[in-house]
């Protein structure tokens, strides 16, 4: 039970530690243009690599994932912020799963 | 005009802080489904709800606090628990990094070091999808509503695992894909080098998942695996021209 808080602590050490680094020791402009456009990419791959295929299984049946996908791609592409788009695809699947299942 | 500069700071300050409270509020509805289900993984590994509350509280990771939890359950060496974590959670070096490019000049240490506290796959797209500089207020704005989400969620979690029908488990589980959509998805519009990265960042993703050998890598692993090759090759052949410094 006990071993249990040093399994944290050390969880959260390195949680830390992996965040804090960069960003206070890479105090100045990167002007290597490899790796300013290599940083600038990143979010975007990272965030997709995540989010596909990943929402197919985060709901009970991969088609009210699929649609949620498709509808958040849409609405994200005719301008709706971020709240808009994300109770969007919670609604589509809550809409879907009561037909599906 | 020294005290007039700063009732203009204080006031930009507050609105930050403000959206990024608002902003924080779908990815706290997500983070509670997310760490409800984590908090299952929790109890299974044997933790009490104090200690997933802190977990959570300290750790801030879905995938990595995974990782650890059944590490946990398996008995795992400290080692083997700090490795783990590095590897589960080895984007957020990434994300580090991005986040450095976008600090403002003379920036506070103390600032750094807050900012840092909640990188999260979420949290950093929602800060990084502002123009300019990144403003701490606004990190810390949808911080303070979505990390107790997170926490709270967790520890319920280890509580009750049964207590929310699934339906409405299955429904918040997409909130938080829906605002990495709203992220990648419009940037697409004006930079067509994004909007196809973006297309075959989801074709590989998928690939992997199902490709063997591949498929066999923990989901971090994969996906700091497809960051490094699809980034850098993007970077390679779309290199950006200085003056589009975002």
């Amino acid at each position: 039970m006990k071993i249990n808080y040093l399994y944290i602590l050390i969880m959260a050490g390195v949680s830390y530690a992996i965040r804090v680094l960069p960003l206070t020791l890479i105090r100045k402009q990167i002007k290597n243009r490899f790796l300013q456009s290599f940083l600038y990419y990143v979010p975007y791959v990272t965030l997709a690599v995540m989010t596909f295929p990943a929402i197919l299984g985060a709901t009970q049946s991969r088609v009210s994932g699929l649609l949620a996908l498709i509808a958040g791609i849409l609405a994200a592409w005719l301008g709706a912020d971020l709240f808009k788009v994300a109770v969007l695809c919670c609604i589509v699947v809550l809409g879907a799963e009561a037909f599906l299942l | 005009m020294g005290a007039k500069a700063d009732v203009a700071r204080t006031e930009n300050r507050k609105r930050a802080f403000g959206e990024g409270m608002r902003d924080g509020v779908p990815i706290g509805l997500g983070y509670f489904a997310v760490s409800f289900s984590l908090g299952i993984a929790a109890r299974g590994a044997g933790l009490t709800p104090f200690q997933a509350f802190l977990a959570s509280l300290l750790c801030n990771a879905s995938a990595g606090e995974y990782a650890g939890f059944t590490s946990i359950a398996a008995h795992a060496t400290f080692l083997e628990i700090a490795l783990v974590t590095l590897i589960a959670n080895a984007r957020y070096l990434l994300m580090s990094c991005a986040m450095s490019q976008r600090m403002p000049p003379g920036i506070p240490l103390r600032h750094r070091l807050l900012m840092a506290f909640d990188i999260t796959d979420e949290l950093f797209g929602i800060a990084i999808a502002r123009p300019g500089y990144l403003n701490p207020f606004y990190t810390y704005g949808a911080v303070l509503t979505a990390a107790p989400c997170w926490a709270f969620g967790t520890a319920l979690g280890t509580v009750a695992g049964n207590l929310l029908p699934l339906r409405l488990v299955s429904a918040l589980g997409v909130a938080l894909y829906g605002m990495f959509l709203a992220i990648i998805i419009p940037p697409g519009k004006k930079d067509r080098v994004v909007a196809v990265l973006v297309a075959l960042c989801f074709a590989a993703s998928f690939a992997a998942s199902k490709l063997p050998y591949l498929s066999g890598l923990s989901e971090g692993t994969r996906i700091i695996l497809l960051t490094v090759i699809l980034a850098a090759g993007a970077a390679l052949l779309f290199p950006r021209a200085a003056e589009e410094e975002a």
